[in-house]
């Protein structure tokens, strides 16, 4: 119930604000009622974090009515450890970015209503796919982020809006749409063994033929990795984001994005374990060449925002890369990466978005010491920036360090090139705020005044759990690895793989770990 | 010599049975559409517009009302764990689940159309019809018309018979009444289509061309019948079934009879190759017509097809299959790839209903019938489900046409349409809600729609049509999405579109036909049963 109530307020909220009567000046009731919906939302996970309990492995919080029983389709919601992460995840950052965006100015400002109203949907819808235990209420939920992606998108960005707008709504609606073939398919299987059934719970003790299980797999693999994206599947993600608003860059990529990641830890490795092991070396190669040509053409990168885009590439692949490396270790570590990438790239967008906003422009080369003039914005930057580069402290290099640590025991190879984007990250994220930040004050900065007290408030609680998280991660990782358990069991009992034997030497009377799977 | 043979010696002929009660909807549209040629000879012209307006309302909700309750009724008669109903009328007629659920949509469809034929007030109190279709375009006589405001109010009969034809060709038993039911749907039709009010000409050609190309597929249409009594020696799709089961006479026969049948088909349906009316006729006809004609000949010829290919040559199907499969996937390519280079909003409605009929095929070839005891979607249910959403959301679109007008009438022109969204964002807002649902975006029930005839496919082993379904529909969906961007990202050009503000009828439309796209893709449970519930046809 908890967790319907939480999906439902921001929607409430979207459908609120799109019935206020447009005021005129600085729409100042909008903006409020949305960041108090935003607030109440996060009070509400707050609740719902406190009924859970991290101990057990399974879903928690869950309630299931029959919603179209033609198709076997269900209203089932429900966390596990992954979930209630990602919904906090949702919860923590829309207040963030509601705040910082009362600044933005946009194209039409009698639109400031739809704004914050869109913004609100993508909330409620995100924490309905990230709590759904159903596949056909997930796949609803899923594709309905993208309309007001879309419009968020296609209304407020820059110049080139449309065109971004258009190419992400065709991207995602492809793999979207294969997505469908593989959801028609589930139900075709699951009503050939019995009444049909989209619940999780049932999808998952159904027989598969070998083919029929890899089709499908293919099917929700190719939703997942265009959303979370996956080389050669990103292009439109730097042009998404390079003609976003900041914060609709942060929902799209901190939040929306992980479902993607989300989707491929609890539907294709949850339902498809033999298909995602059949098909791990293929993607563990691609997320391999997303960690690094992500983080080499960020470092080519002159466009601000297309730079933060394309170290998301990177990050993604690094995400992408634990959870097919099927070890504990690695999938907590790509589960916890989810959360601290979501805040780093929050942060990051946010106060360049500030810094472009002033200068009028995103280009690195129009920028040069704005340290001077804007020393708790380059602080800021600094301390995003550094998050981003994985630096020891903040949270992003527990969650980095984890997945590396699980791939060296799967594949010395894969772990070894993905180590080489760290040091690439910290080349790109470097450069840019040496040029941008030190140096002589290049002509034309001057307007760059320095965070005002509206925009600190929104940026602090973001960078205080960069660093809480990254000296003290363990109780975030307490509430995930029952989780990461429950599905490494699973998987290791469906014909995929478990965690591999260390190589270390073993005292020798101990019963030997078992090489898992078959 | 032989006896004289007086009266009293012949056998008696006996009177056929009609089961007036199972008939009832049909009667009732026939008569009012009888009724109101009655009061077009008789009624004072002052007030017979809103006559006309009345009877043909009333007579489709009694109508309705009577559909519901034979649809509640067919239980009783001859319940059946698959079909439910009977064959009626002497076999003429089979009234069964997915019959009387096609009449209910049709009537639906027909009261929607009728508010919008009877919408005066965007032109300036008179009707989007011609006051004198016989004078021609231009001429001194027609300025008359005009300025006397006569008007054509035979549009409602003559729709009304359309209506009933439709609803006889959903149901038909027989090669026979079939026809005659194609021809009374089609010639209502062909004049309506020549009606408009404004763009005369343009609505002229439209009706020749529909005419000619029509008669053209009923020839067709009539050749394949008469194949057919060769080779099964009746007309009765079930004798029909009957001898392809036993394979009985010759097969070449029997294929040429089924090409020759589904070429007259899927004409009406507006499938590939046989769809190149649909766009100048979509595009000529009056708008109120095009919705009425989108919507009502598309589910009434569809489940025609069904009847015809899964009773008469059910036994035949691996012969027509792949060549319906082939149809499909060029229907829905054709439909998708030249909508995008369009730049009318009523010729890309048309190849957007050209690849709906391509993703309907999809479902049709399945021919997947289900199993006893399971409640799985078959190919019957999900094609009745998907011309029930594709209908509602179609009239809705077509209404919105009707309002985004300039000086020369309504501005069809998709340049017109920029900014669209900015002058009138609730307007904009259900147009693109309209596109949402025809490209399929879940939430609306064009998502359910296509759910269902892929799942129908993929159980009936087309996994693979399945998929290059999705990718069409990508494709597809590129082109709706253009509209919405024009309608809300794009600056107007010069003054920009103008809203006419229309009368509670087009608005009741747009609101009854926008809440039915979002209704029907958050809780379609009730209709989606009441088209599972619709059983297999009766034979």
């Amino acid at each position: 119930m908890i967790l319907t109530i939480l999906a439902a307020t921001p929607i409430a909220g979207a459908l609120i604000l799109a019935l206020l009567p447009r005021e005129t000046g600085s729409h100042l009731r909008a903006k409020t009622v949305a960041l108090g919906v935003s607030l109440i939302t996060l009070a509400l996970s707050l609740v719902a974090l406190a009924k859970f309990d991290p101990e057990s492995g399974g879903y928690q919080l869950t309630s299931t009515h029959e919603w179209i029983s033609a198709f076997g389709a269900h209203y089932a919601v429900g966390v596990n450890g992954i979930g209630i992460t990602l919904v906090l995840l949702t919860t923590v950052l829309t207040p963030i970015v509601l705040l910082a965006a009362f600044g933005d100015r946009l194209p039409d400002p009698r639109s400031t209503n739809a704004y914050f109203a869109w913004m609100l949907a993508v909330e409620g819808l995100a924490i309905g796919a990230f709590s759904a235990t159903d596949a056909f209420l997930f796949y609803v939920l899923f594709e309905a982020t993208l309309i007001p992606l879309y419009f968020l998108i296609g209304t407020f960005g820059g110049p080139n809006r449309s065109y971004a707008a258009v190419k992400f709504l065709i991207y995602n609606l492809v793999g979207g749409l294969l997505m469908l073939a593989a959801i028609v398919g589930l139900y075709v299987v699951s009503s050939r063994q019995g009444e049909a059934s989209y619940l999780l719970s049932d999808l998952q003790d159904l027989d598969y033929s070998q083919t029929t299980e890899r089709l499908l797999f293919l099917g929700f693999m190719a939703a997942f990795a265009i959303k979370a994206p996956l080389f050669p599947l990103h292009t439109w993600l730097p042009d998404a984001a390079g003609q976003a608003t900041p914060g609709t860059s942060v929902l799209m990529v901190s939040v929306v994005d992980k479902i993607g990641t989300f989707g491929m830890i609890i539907w294709c490795v949850g339902l498809f374990p033999e298909a995602a092991d059949w098909a791990s070396p293929v993607i563990i190669v691609l997320a391999v060449i997303s960690i690094v040509y992500g983080a080499l053409l960020a470092i080519g990168q002159d466009d601000i925002r297309r730079l933060i885009a394309f170290t998301s590439v990177s990050h993604f692949g690094f995400i992408i890369l634990g959870i097919f490396a099927f070890t504990t270790t690695s999938m907590a570590g790509a589960t916890l990466y989810m959360f601290n990438h979501g805040l780093s790239t929050a942060a990051l967008f946010l106060v360049t978005g500030i810094m472009i906003a002033r200068r009028g422009s995103a280009r690195i080369s129009d920028f040069g010491g704005v340290q001077k003039i804007a020393p708790i914005l380059s602080g800021v930057l600094l301390i995003a920036g550094l998050s981003s580069l994985s630096l020891p402290g903040l949270a992003p290099f527990v969650s980095e360090f984890l997945v590396l640590a699980g791939t060296f025991t799967r594949s010395i190879p894969a772990a070894a090139v993905a180590t080489l984007g760290i040091v690439l990250a910290a080349l790109y994220i470097l450069i840019m705020y040496q040029r941008t930040m030190t140096g002589p004050l290049k002509e034309g900065t001057e307007g760059v005044t320095d965070l005002e007290p509206r925009e600190i408030a929104a940026l602090t609680p973001a960078i205080v759990l960069i660093i809480g998280l990254g000296f003290f991660p363990q109780p975030m990782l307490n509430a995930i690895s029952p989780a990461i358990d429950t599905v490494m069991s699973h998987v290791g009992s469906n014909g995929g793989k478990s965690d591999p034997a260390p190589k270390s030497p073993t005292i020798v009377d101990a019963p030997a770990e078992e090489e898992g799977g078959h | 010599m032989k006896t004289l043979i007086t009266a009293t010696d012949l056998p008696p002929i006996k009177a056929p049975e009609i089961e007036y009660a199972l008939l009832g909807p049909l009667f009732i549209i026939a008569g009012a559409a009888v009724l109101g040629v009655i009061i077009e000879a008789f009624w004072p012209r002052a007030t017979r517009f809103w006559t006309q307006v009345v009877v043909a309302v009333v007579g489709i909700i009694a109508a309705l009302a009577d559909t519901v309750w034979v649809y509640t009724d067919l239980d009783k008669v001859d319940a059946d764990l698959v079909a439910r109903g009977k064959v009626a009328a002497e076999g003429a007629l089979s009234v069964d689940g997915p019959g009387v659920f096609t009449w209910g949509i049709l009537l639906v469809f027909g009261l929607l159309s009728m508010l919008l034929f009877a919408e005066r007030r965007l032109e300036g109190g008179m009707s989007a019809f011609t006051g004198r279709a016989a004078d021609a375009p231009g001429s001194a006589s027609e300025a008359e018309a005009i300025k006397l405001r006569v008007e054509h109010t035979e549009v409602f009969p003559l729709a009304l018979f359309a209506l009933v034809g439709m609803m006889l060709f959903a149901t038909s038993n027989d090669l026979l009444t079939m026809f005659v039911a194609l021809e009374v749907l089609s010639l209502p039709l062909y004049l309506l289509c020549g009606l408009a009010r404004r763009r005369r000409l343009l609505s002229q050609e439209a009706a020749l061309k529909y005419f000619l190309l029509g008669a053209f597929s009923s020839v067709f249409f009539l050749y394949g019948i008469a194949l057919a009594y060769g080779y099964a020696g009746s007309f009765e799709l079930s004798a029909i079934d009957t001898a392809v089961s036993n394979r009985s006479g010759s097969e070449n026969m029997l294929l040429a009879s089924i090409a020759l049948i589904a070429v007259g088909l899927l004409f009406k349906i507006g499938a590939a190759p046989f769809h190149t009316w649909t766009p100048d006729v979509y595009q000529g006809a009056p708008t109120p017509v095009t919705a009425f004609m989108a919507a009502g000949t598309k589910a009434a010829a569809f489940i025609a097809l069904l009847r015809v290919f899964f009773v008469a040559f059910g036994g035949s199907q691996w012969d027509w299959r792949p060549m319906i499969v082939a149809i499909a996937i060029i229907t829905m390519f054709l439909g998708a790839v030249v909508s995008i280079s369009q730049t009318d909003v009523k010729r890309m409605l048309a190849y957007s209903s050209i690849a709906h009929a391509g993703f309907l095929l999809v479902g049709f070839v399945g021919a997947y019938a289900g199993v006893a005891g399971s409640d799985r979607v078959t190919s019957v249910s999900s094609t009745l489900f998907y011309l029930t959403v594709y209908g509602i959301s179609s009239i809705g679109a077509f209404a919105i046409v009707t309002l985004v007008r300039d000086s020369g009438g309504e501005t069809t022109h998709l340049s017109k349409w920029a900014g669209l969204g900015k002058k009138s964002p609730w307007l904009a807002g259900a147009f693109a809600l309209f596109m949402l649902s025809f490209a399929g975006i879940p939430l609306t029930g064009g998502f359910i729609g296509k759910w269902g005839v892929f799942s129908a496919a993929y159980s009936g082993g087309f996994w693979w049509l399945v998929v290059i379904g999705v990718l069409v529909s990508a494709l597809a969906a590129y082109f709706y999405v253009r509209v919405i961007v024009l309608m809300f990202f794009t600056d107007p050009v010069g003054d920009g579109p103008t809203v006419a503000v229309p009368s509670l009828l087009t608005t009741v439309v747009i609101i009854i036909a926008a809440l039915g796209t979002v209704g029907l893709g958050i809780i379609p449970g009730p209709v989606l049963d009441l088209a599972q519930h619709a059983g297999a046809f009766v034979r």
